[in-house]
């Protein structure tokens, strides 16, 4: 049995996210570079050269990519050998207080979804642990801004609507969303499971790298079909029109129930932050 | 070309601005979003007066990070704007003539502005650090307690915007696609 203190688990949170807010991964840039070669519309060949100029000062000030520094979406994988001394949540919501107050991030958490009082720390984390094999500690943290969590929905969607089904509904989240989510976007999609398990792997589908492709050769091929249909549509950066509507579409599966067919699409824009660390 | 504006911006000027202008703002405008925005009409809705000069005034929806040491305000861009079609309405017949943010109007909003004459700016979102250089000056002058939400006072320089509907309704959400989608057939 491996023993983390949670006083460690503090100073890690602190320092993703704050660094999560300002350095945008690698592999984003990366695609966002790709997409600006690849566009041919003048309008949204401009914002994308503002996007990384953008991104770019963030890096050299440093400061937030941008404003909305989200509520901090703190995933743990817990090996299972692994003992914490000391309160987890607690240590995990210290880390956000520190961090988004030493690093000058905005304060954007409401401690009531109806009589919406802002709780001045950015607390609480939206925290999701889920335990693994061996005797390390994962720490990501995923700032989410809400003009793009805004835009997302989940279906649950009739067996015989089928893989067909899955690509209107995915595609019409999209176009209906339009300019809102600050295009160009990522777009995680979760398929199986439940109603919440959805949900939830469509978030987690928003960490994984560009770079990355389903493992399952079926899905890998979905993915690239979406992002061919997505991009057709024409919403461009910004929604001014052009090519560059998605940059990225990552799916995440799980079994379902013999009478359903969850589908969820939780959309990211192209500030897509997330950032981990081992312990 | 981009056009250059100086706010306040009267009526008869904002009129002027065509959906797809590239503008560049210089000024003073104002900060305000969801929580300022409902505050904002509960005054209106008393015939009380408000806390910021409404007539001529372009409000920029944008709740900023805070500012480090030596910089005029932190990170600054736009939020998504439909969560103030509540509101604009109410703001515009009162004298604003410009809005600045992201994302679609409702008809009630571009109803209001074709009355009225005012127009709907899209700042670039997602480019908060860039678009702060833009910024001079802030200073909160209403509404404290809600933090990121406050109204703040801005002094801009060249503030980069697009004219996205325009006070004849105009939609470049709508044309800049149907153009894009045409020129590729």
């Amino acid at each position: 049995m491996r023993e983390i203190c949670a006083s460690k688990i503090t100073e890690v949170v602190r320092k993703l996210c704050i660094d999560a807010n300002c350095y945008l991964p690698q592999d984003i840039k990366d695609r966002i570079i790709q997409c600006r070669k690849e566009e041919s519309w003048g309008t949204a060949q401009e914002i994308l050269d503002r996007i990384i100029e953008n991104y770019e000062i963030a890096d050299t000030v440093p400061q937030p990519i941008c404003q909305d520094t989200g509520v901090a979406c703190v995933f743990l994988e817990i090996g299972q050998d692994v003992h914490i001394c000391g309160d987890l949540q607690e240590a995990v919501n210290e880390g956000v207080k520190q961090g988004y107050r030493d690093g000058y991030l905005r304060k954007s958490v409401v401690g009531d979804p109806l009589n919406r009082v802002n709780t001045g720390d950015n607390t609480p984390a939206m925290l999701y642990t889920e335990i693994v094999p061996g005797d390390s500690l994962k720490i990501t943290v995923a700032p989410k801004g809400f003009g793009s969590e805004n835009m997302s929905q989940i279906k649950m969607l009739r067996p015989s609507d089928g893989v067909e089904g899955v690509k209107a509904f995915v595609t019409k989240v999209v176009e209906e969303a339009g300019p809102n989510p600050c295009p160009p976007i990522v777009v995680g999609v979760g398929i199986g499971g439940t109603f919440d398990k959805a949900a939830y792997l469509a978030k987690k589908a928003l960490m994984r790298s560009t770079d990355e492709r389903n493992a399952d050769p079926y899905y890998a091929d979905l993915e690239q079909e979406l992002l061919e249909k997505i991009n057709a549509l024409g919403i461009g950066p910004q929604g001014f029109g052009g090519k560059t509507t998605a940059l990225c579409v990552n799916i995440e599966k799980f079994p379902t129930h013999i009478a359903g067919l969850p589908v969820a699409v939780n959309i990211n824009c192209h500030v897509t932050r997330h950032k981990s660390e081992v312990l | 070309m981009a056009i250059k504006i100086t706010a306040p911006l009267s009526r008869e000027e904002a009129r002027k601005l065509k959906s797809g202008d590239s503008v560049l703002i210089s000024g003073v405008i104002y900060t305000a979003r969801d929580a300022a925005h409902k505050r904002l009409c509960e005054l209106a809705d008393k015939g009380q007066e408000l806390p910021l000069d409404i007539k001529d005034s372009i409000i920029y929806y944008v709740g900023p990070t805070p500012a480090k040491e030596g910089q005029a305000i932190g990170s600054a861009g736009p939020t998504t704007s439909y969560r103030m079609d509540a509101y604009s309405p109410t703001l515009i017949r009162l004298g604003e003539t410009g809005m600045i943010g992201k994302g679609k109007r409702g008809p009630e909003v571009i109803a209001a502005m074709k009355e009225h004459g005012a127009v709907y700016f899209g700042a670039i979102g997602g480019c908060g650090a860039l678009l702060s250089k833009c910024i001079k000056k802030a200073e909160v002058i209403a509404y404290d307690d809600l933090g990121a939400e406050a109204i703040r006072r801005l002094e801009v320089e060249d503030f980069p915007v697009v004219v996205v509907i325009d006070s004849e309704g105009n939609n470049l959400y709508e044309k800049g696609k149907a153009d894009y989608l045409s020129s590729i057939k």
